[in-house]
Parts: C-alpha cells; sequence; structure tokens
C-alpha cells in the first residue's frame, strides 16, 4: 500500500536533522497559522493559486526562490562551518553521508530552486509589460508551470525528513548516482524533483518564446525590443533546446535506478561518460541561461540610472545572441581530465575563451553607458557596480581553467569551486536582487527601503570576496572540493575565513528580510503614484505600478526604443487614449494548482515505489487537462468602459504628483560626431 | 633585444605572483612543481592569469573612474544622454577582448599538444610502468615489470618518466599528484593513461579529486620519489614480501575500506590489471557490492 515507506524512512535518531525539521516545520506552522488568523485562506487561494496572471505567477515564483534561498543558503552555512572545523583529526559535526547530502542539496537548490525561479519570476513579472502585452501567450500553462516548480521545491524539502537526500552531488555522476552505490531514496528524490520542474521550466520557455515573437505592441520590432526582453529570449531559447536533453538524460538514469536496465551503469555496456556529456551538454546552456537574463537587468538598470541611452545596443544584441549560442559548444570543458585527445581539449578550450570575447563587449558597454550620463547610487546600481567588478575576476579565472593544461592542474580544486561561485552569486544573483529592485515598485506599487538594501549589498559583496577568495587560494594548495573533513592544516585559516565570508552573507540575507518588513510597514511614504519611479526608459514603466490585470488600458504604439522616455519627452506618455476596445482575458483556474498537487503525488509515489498512488496521479493530471480543456469559456470580456474608468482613475492619480524631466531629448542625436566634439 | 626585455619583464610577474602568493609558503604545492609537467603547467597558469589581467585592467579601472566621475552630484561632468555610440570606442572594446583571446587562444592550442597527458615524455632514462586502480576508497599501484604492487603508497624513481594506465574498480574517481601536474579520471571498464616525472626526490600527496562517496576525503595516498638506488632497494625490499596480489587479495580489495594502511605485495598474478578491467567489459559484474 505504501510502497517502501515506512516509518523506519524518518531518521529520528539524527538530532541534526530533526532540528532542521522541526525548524522548517515550525516556520511553516507559522506562515500557516498567520494566513489562518487573517483569514485569508480562500482569497490566497482565488486571488494567488488559482490566478493566471502573469504578475502574480511572477511573484510567487519569487517569494519560492527566496524561501528556497534560506533553505541553500543554510545548507552552504552548515558546510563552511563543518569545513572550518574538521581539520586534522576532528571529523566535524557532520558525518560524511550528511555533508555528502548537504552539498548535493545545496547545488541541486540553488541551480534548481532559487535561479531558476527567480529569473522565470523576473521574465513573468516585466516581459509582458516591456512588451505591451495583456499576459503571456499560454497563461494556464504559465500556472502549471509554477506548480510543478513549487511542488519540485516541497519534494526536496519532504527528503529531509523522509528519507534521505542524493549523495551523489547535484550533478549526479553514475556510477555514484547508480542503485548499487546509492540505494536509498535520495538520488530518486534528486530525480523527480529536477524531472518535474524541468518539464515546468520547458513549458516556461516554450511560453515565453511565443510570448515575446507573438505578442509584441505594434511597431515594436525585433530590433526595439527592450534588451531584458531579448535576454529572455535567448534566455527562453536556450530552456527550449537544453531542457529536453536533461529529461532524456534523467529519464534513461530513471530507467538505470528503477528497470535494471545499463545506460550508465558500470557494467554490462553502460557508459558512464555518455551521462557526463549528456548531462553538460545541458548543464552548460543552463548556467549561461540564469546569466543571460541577468545581463539584461543590468542593461536595465544602468541607463535608467545614468539617464542615458544604453551604450551599443546593438552590439548588446548580437553579443546576447552569440553568447546562447556559443553555450552549445562548450560542454566538454567541464571534463577536460577524462582523457580526450589533445585536439578534442583545445578545440573545446578555444570556444570556451571566445565567449569572454561577446562578454567583455558587454562589461565595456554598461560601462560606457555611465560615460557621460548622471549616474545615481541606487542600491540597483550598487549591484550591477559590484557584479562588474567581481564578474571580471570569475570571468578571468572561467578562462583560466578554459586552458586545459591549466585545467588538468585546477579541476576539482576548490579554485573551480570558487570560480563558478564567482560567476553565478554576481552573474546571477546580484542581477536578480537588482531585477527585484528595480521591478518591485511595479508590482506592488512601493518601493523598497533603500538604506536596508544598500546595508544588504554590503553584507552580500563583502561576503562574496571573504568566502571565496580563500578558495582560490586553497585551490592553489591542491585543496580538492567536497572534501567532509582534511588532515593539512595549512588550508585552515583559509576556511575559518570563509566561514566569516558566509557570516557576512547571512547578514546580507537578514538585511533584506528587515528590508522587506521596513518597506512593507513604511509603504505609504513610498508609494509609486506615477507608475513610473525611476524615470525609466521601457514600457513597463508606461503603466500603473501595480498595472491593472490587464495591464495597459490601451496597448502602446512603439516608434522606437525606449518608447516610453520619447513619450514622455513628446508629452505624450499621460495622454488620456480617445477610444477603448472590448478585451478578452483568461479566467482564474484552480486547474495548474490541482496538476501541480498530483505532479507531488505523483513524484512522491515514484521515489517510494507506491505504484497504485503514481498511476492514480498521472491519470488525474490527464483527467484535469482534459476537463480545463474542454472548458466552453476559458475567458471573459472586460468591457470598454472599465478599461475606460480604469485609465481616468490613473490619469487622476498622476496629476497628483510633479513629474519627472524625461532624459530622452529628440532634438539632437549626439552619438558619434558630439563624441569627439568633447 | 626585446624579446630578451621580455623574459625579463615575464621573470619579474612570475617572481612577483610568486612573493605575492606568500612566497615561499610551501603550502602553495601548485607554484613549488616537483617535475616538468607541474612546473610548465604552473608556468602557464601564471602567464595566462597576468595576460588576462592587462586585458581586464581596463574594466576595473573604467568602471570606478567612470561611476565615480560621471555620479549625478557632479555637475560639471559632460551630461549627453542620447549619446550611445562611437565608432572608436567600439573599436577598441572589441579589439582588446579579441586580441587577448587570440593570444592565450595560441597558448591554449600549443600548451595542449604538449601537455597531452597520454603523450609519452621523452627522456634519456628508461619509463617505469604503474598500473593504477580506484577501489573504495584506495589507490591500487601495480608495477607490471618488477611485478610488485602496493596500496596508498607509489615510489618513483627520480627522473624517469612514468607511465600510468589508470581503471577504477568502482565509481569515476580522478587521480591527481599535484606537485607532478596533470589529473586524470580512472574509470571502470576503461583505461586512461597518464605521463608524469619527477624531478627532484621527496615526498608528495597524492588524492582522489572526483567525489567519490563517503570515504573520499581520505583517499590519498604518499608518493614518494626516490634516486635510483633508492628505488632499486625499496623494489626488492617489497619482493621479499610473501604477500601476493591475487584473485583473494582482489576481492580483499574490493571490500570498502576507509584510510586504509599501506599495504605491499611481493609478488602479482599476471595480467591482474587486465582482469579487473574485463569485470566491467564481459562479465555480468555491475559493480554491486552492497556492504561488502
Amino acid at each position: 500500500m505504501l510502497g517502501n515507506l515506512s516509518l523506519s524512512s524518518i531518521p529520528y535518531h539524527n538530532p541534526i536533522i530533526m532540528g532542521a525539521v522541526g525548524f522548517s516545520i515550525l516556520v511553516g506552522l507559522i506562515i500557516v497559522g498567520t494566513i489562518t488568523y487573517y483569514g485569508k485562506w480562500g482569497y490566497l487561494y482565488k486571488e494567488w493559486f488559482c490566478s493566471v496572471d502573469h504578475k502574480r505567477i511572477g511573484v510567487m515564483y519569487i517569494v519560492l526562490a527566496m524561501i528556497m534561498l534560506l533553505r541553500g543558503f543554510a545548507d552552504a552555512i552548515m558546510m563552511r562551518a563543518q569545513q572550518a572545523i574538521a581539520v586534522g583529526s576532528n571529523p566535524g559535526y557532520l558525518p560524511p553521508e550528511h555533508f555528502d547530502q548537504i552539498f548535493s542539496a545545496h547545488g541541486t537548490i540553488m541551480i534548481f530552486f532559487v535561479a531558476m525561479p527567480f529569473m522565470i519570476g523576473l521574465l513573468n513579472i516585466a516581459v509582458p509589460l516591456q512588451i505591451g502585452a495583456r499576459d503571456v501567450a499560454f497563461p494556464f500553462l504559465n500556472s502549471v508551470s509554477f506548480w510543478t516548480a513549487a511542488i519540485s521545491a516541497i519534494l526536496i524539502m519532504i527528503s529531509l525528513g523522509i528519507g534521505e537526500f542524493s549523495q551523489a552531488g547535484w550533478t549526479g555522476y553514475p556510477p555514484l548516482s547508480e542503485l548499487p552505490n546509492d540505494p536509498g531514496t535520495g538520488v530518486d528524490y534528486w530525480i523527480w524533483a529536477i524531472q518535474i520542474s524541468g518539464i515546468g521550466s520547458l513549458m516556461t520557455g516554450i511560453n515565453f518564446m511565443v510570448t515575446i515573437l507573438k505578442l509584441r505592441a505594434p511597431g515594436m520590432t525585433l530590433m526595439k525590443m527592450p534588451v531584458f526582453t531579448w535576454t529572455a529570449l535567448c534566455a527562453s531559447a536556450l530552456i527550449v533546446l537544453s531542457f529536453p536533453m536533461l529529461t532524456v538524460t534523467l529519464a534513461l538514469l530513471t530507467m538505470d535506478r528503477y528497470l535494471g536496465m545499463h545506460f550508465f551503469t558500470a557494467g554490462h555496456g553502460g557508459n558512464l561518460m555518455m551521462y557526463t556529456n549528456l548531462f553538460w551538454t545541458w548543464g552548460h546552456p543552463e548556467v549561461y541561461l540564469l546569466m543571460v537574463p541577468a545581463f539584461g537587468v543590468f542593461s536595465e538598470v544602468v541607463p535608467t540610472f545614468s539617464g542615458k541611452r544604453l551604450y551599443g545596443y546593438t552590439s548588446m544584441v548580437w553579443a546576447t545572441i552569440a553568447i546562447a549560442l556559443l553555450s552549445f559548444v562548450v560542454w566538454l570543458h567541464h571534463f577536460f581530465t577524462m582523457g580526450a585527445s589533445a585536439n578534442v581539449n583545445a578545440f573545446f578550450g578555444i570556444t570556451t575563451m571566445i565567449i569572454a570575447v561577446p562578454t567583455g563587449i558587454k562589461l565595456f558597454n554598461w560601462i560606457f553607458t555611465m560615460f557621460r550620463g548622471r549616474v545615481q547610487f541606487h542600491s540597483a546600481m550598487y549591484w550591477t557596480l559590484g557584479f562588474i567588478i567581481a564578474f571580471t575576476v570569475g570571468g578571468m579565472t572561467g578562462v583560466l581553467l578554459s586552458i586545459p593544461g591549466a585545467d588538468y592542474q585546477l579541476h576539482n580544486t576548490e579554485l573551480l569551486v570558487a570560480h563558478f561561485h564567482n560567476m553565478l552569486i554576481p552573474g546571477a544573483v546580484f542581477g536578480y536582487f537588482a531585477g527585484y529592485t528595480y521591478w518591485f515598485p511595479k508590482a506592488f506599487g512601493f518601493k523598497l527601503n533603500e538604506r536596508w538594501g544598500k546595508r544588504a549589498f554590503w553584507g552580500w559583496m563583502i561576503g562574496f570576496l571573504l568566502a571565496f577568495m580563500p578558495l582560490y587560494a586553497l585551490g592553489l594548495m591542491g585543496m580538492p572540493r567536497r572534501m567532509d573533513h582534511y588532515a593539512n592544516p595549512a588550508w585552515h585559516p583559509y576556511l575559518v575565513v570563509a566561514f566569516i565570508g558566509a557570516v557576512f552573507i547571512l547578514g546580507g540575507v537578514i538585511a533584506q528580510i528587515i528590508q522587506l518588513v521596513v518597506s512593507i510597514r513604511e509603504r505609504n511614504e513610498n508609494r509609486d503614484l506615477t507608475g513610473d519611479p525611476w524615470n525609466g526608459r521601457t514600457l513597463e514603466w508606461a503603466t500603473s505600478s501595480p498595472p491593472p490585470y490587464f495591464n495597459f488600458a490601451r496597448l502602446p504604439a512603439v516608434h522606437q526604443l525606449d518608447e516610453f522616455c520619447h513619450m514622455k519627452s513628446a508629452g505624450t506618455a499621460y495622454q488620456p487614449a480617445d477610444k477603448f476596445f472590448d478585451i478578452h482575458m483568461p479566467k482564474n483556474t484552480p486547474a495548474g494548482f490541482f496538476i501541480g498537487m498530483l505532479c507531488f503525488a505523483f513524484g512522491f509515489a515514484m521515489i517510494w515505489h507506491i505504484w497504485w498512488l503514481a498511476l492514480a496521479s498521472v491519470f488525474g493530471v490527464i483527467t484535469t487537462v482534459i476537463i480545463r480543456g474542454s472548458e466552453d469559456e476559458p475567458e471573459y470580456v472586460v468591457p470598454a468602459s472599465e478599461l475606460e474608468s480604469s485609465q481616468a482613475r490613473r490619469l487622476k492619480q498622476v496629476a497628483t504628483v510633479e513629474p519627472t524631466a524625461s532624459s530622452c531629448n529628440d532634438d539632437g542625436d549626439d552619438s558619434e560626431g558630439a563624441y569627439t566634439a568633447a | 633585444m626585446k624579446q630578451h626585455r621580455f623574459r625579463k619583464l615575464r621573470t619579474l610577474l612570475l617572481l612577483g605572483t610568486t612573493l605575492l602568493l606568500g612566497g615561499c609558503g610551501k603550502q602553495w604545492i601548485l607554484l613549488h612543481p616537483a617535475g616538468p609537467i607541474a612546473a610548465h603547467e604552473k608556468n602557464l597558469i601564471l602567464t595566462a592569469w597576468w595576460l588576462m589581467v592587462l586585458v581586464a585592467l581596463p574594466v576595473f579601472v573604467l568602471t570606478i573612474w567612470f561611476a565615480w566621475h560621471y555620479r549625478a552630484s557632479n555637475k560639471k561632468a559632460n551630461y549627453q544622454p542620447n549619446w550611445d555610440f562611437s565608432w572608436s570606442v567600439d573599436a577598441l572594446i572589441w579589439v582588446l577582448p579579441l586580441v587577448g583571446v587570440a593570444i592565450l587562444a595560441f597558448l591554449c592550442w600549443t600548451s595542449t599538444q604538449s601537455l597531452a597527458p597520454y603523450k609519452p615524455i621523452a627522456s634519456k632514462k628508461a619509463p617505469v610502468e604503474v598500473d593504477v586502480v580506484a577501489f573504495d576508497w584506495k589507490w591500487l599501484f601495480i608495477y607490471p615489470k618488477q611485478h610488485i604492487a602496493t596500496v596508498n603508497q607509489l615510489v618513483i624513481p627520480v627522473g624517469h618518466p612514468i607511465n600510468f594506465k589508470l581503471t577504477s574498480d568502482t565509481v569515476m574517481t580522478s587521480f591527481f599528484i599535484p606537485e607532478m601536474g596533470s589529473q586524470i579520471y580512472a574509470m571502470s571498464g576503461m583505461r586512461s593513461r597518464l605521463n608524469l616525472i619527477a624531478d627532484k626526490p621527496g615526498t608528495y600527496h597524492g588524492q582522489n579529486m572526483q567525489f567519490s562517496g563517503r570515504g573520499y576525503a581520505d583517499m590519498n595516498f604518499k608518493v614518494l620519489a626516490k634516486q635510483d638506488a633508492g628505488f632499486q632497494d625499496w623494489v626488492a625490499s617489497v619482493q621479499k614480501s610473501d604477500k601476493k596480489f591475487d584473485m583473494t587479495a582482489l576481492a580483499q580489495l574490493q571490500k570498502r575500506t576507509i584510510a586504509n594502511p599501506v599495504a605491499h605485495y611481493g609478488s602479482v598474478k599476471p595480467q591482474m590489471f587486465q582482469t579487473i578491467l574485463d569485470q566491467y567489459r564481459y562479465s555480468h559484474h555491475d559493480g554491486n557490492r552492497p556492504g561488502a
């Protein structure tokens, strides 16, 4: 009846795990209790869980990412604490099998359940508004994507208290992840969590590709799209092209583990090298699709807070496309030490370092955007400047590792760990935080507290440097990654510094929580009444904050890049439209939520071999899709009068505030000619 | 003349890095190579690093300079909100990374050819063959010519190229002696190769770099590099041991152990390395030894 599940699956004898479980349950109870106390379950369910509104789904994605960031960070600080203690004969406080689960969970959570949902959340909030659309192309699919991601995160959280998590690292290399070497449920949790959320990501990729290609406002040609939308398009294309490879690879590993097949096993003709290749043909595009939208955020933040056009829009777009394409021809650099021939290794080494060219151009484009601007040191700009400096160091170590001869020495050392954190923390996370700060008023109608935002930045930035610069040094001392204890006392001081760095990052995280609380409390002083708090340049600022559920009363017409900036200087930004039309909007539906819950049941059933439940939940998913698909009226009509009154309300509100001067001057183009005049 | 000056500059930079990174500190083992392969790799790392610093320097300088000079409160700074392109700036920002990458690509191609791990090292002294097998969680070294085998201890003669053949009798591992250079994966059912050489006597640290389960952190070994005579004496002393590495001994090693003590086998059944490889190639062995 319950498959492999029994009471003994709960590790109640382990005080550390039980502490973590207890803490998670406590946090959960506080949240549930608060919602119940305020009687908000009905509201939450009807207005959020069942919502197909891209803005609400975006907010839910980011909430998910932030909750999982706390979990992923707890793992990180536990590892840092262990390595700061476990020198010489001291085994530390974590036994190896627990330490191994923690680093596996840390990587999996940070990539799949922090970076991915944060990135997709920002896409959801900003892209439809930036292109002047009412929603994404497939709003219901969007809801399904979100719920698959959310329930996969819950699956991972559950592995804390029921069974165990994978001990094979976030990459799950076989034969270590095969049944003989990891017979518990750990690898199965890992497989099903990323398999289910991966399918959700694939649907998101399709959704945003179609949205960007088909739903742009009239007049917005591809080369008039904001750069963030371009990066969203490239990231979606990367998802669509790469995620099926992950799905297939995991399916093959699943067949090895569940059906006794031998795709990647040690014997019987299985080939672990095949897994390594397949995994990284997905894995490398994956890390780029996490960073590319962050580059998009910086490309919005720098011009806005420099009061100036983005330098080199065209090269920015082509650099993004080049990075996206090149990400598919570099995967072998993850395993130069597998014994491929010199020519093969050199080829992949060179393709890898070529990526430094478009990336370098992007960096210079942001720098020259500040040139002759009026740079405001807003916290979004702090994240950006911190990113530029730190990411350059990460890029340099990346090029270093791309030289096979150097990689033979540095591979799998702590230097590698330092390198990829040096790419993903500034290159993705700082970008997301900049985007969070930048679009928060758009989503909620009030600005985030600046003082706490800057404190958070310093916590993260100093903490990042303290935590990862020592790891570069440790790499040159030959320290391997993933060690639960070590004998060499020379490594110890560096690992203590790294732990202190993690404490600083904890300070940054706490500052972010305080920032959110303070901002909500002081929301009335920081209201964004115009919908344009930063003197923005793109269409998302052309509507109110938060926008009405249909985004725009009249869809804007686009004539050039930075359309809204030009609308402001031409004085047309707040002109009332004379004519309104009835529009169709999708109805909220619980189907996405149900599909998510059924996928959860399916994943859980597969992990514990509860076959009847797995079958039943697959049947349930199919039934839900059919019921939703045969609904006669999935949309409803919003009458023109409602659009009109919405616009009237907005214009009345805008009239109460002093308008900001537009930095767009249509009188003269001071490019090129003006440059020499300086 | 010019080349001479460059060489000086390079020496200076290399010296500079070494000092910067704690100078004589022996713990920076990648900067204290004990063989030509590691020395080449060290120079490669440092050369590439300084080249990149040159290319990246403008990023640091310009970021800080522009952000500060064009701060909103500095009303004296030139402000041109519509300035968004210039051919001269664009030429610079394309050429700088392109030239940097072109030089690095050349360096990458040539160094990858000369550092190919499978390439035998040319030497006047005869190469020594060592067959390496990774177990859970220990290393076995078979000396096929000397008919001896050791566990968790590798003894090699200084100045002789060591010709390693590697495989694994467990999950994927990575064989690495940082002071000698180049790591390589050891995988079951597959034979990889590695050629290294130690050019000074000493004791070095060797370890598994690829996470392989709970005994991974202790999966290391000592490398003793001895002069010819010392090596011969050591071989002779091991050969006296009456322990034999055969199928029974293999079955013993296949049991999972953590921090296995050093062991010596005075004789080795022929073709044992091939036998270990073949387990995964032709038989129905699936590496399944739970609790073994």
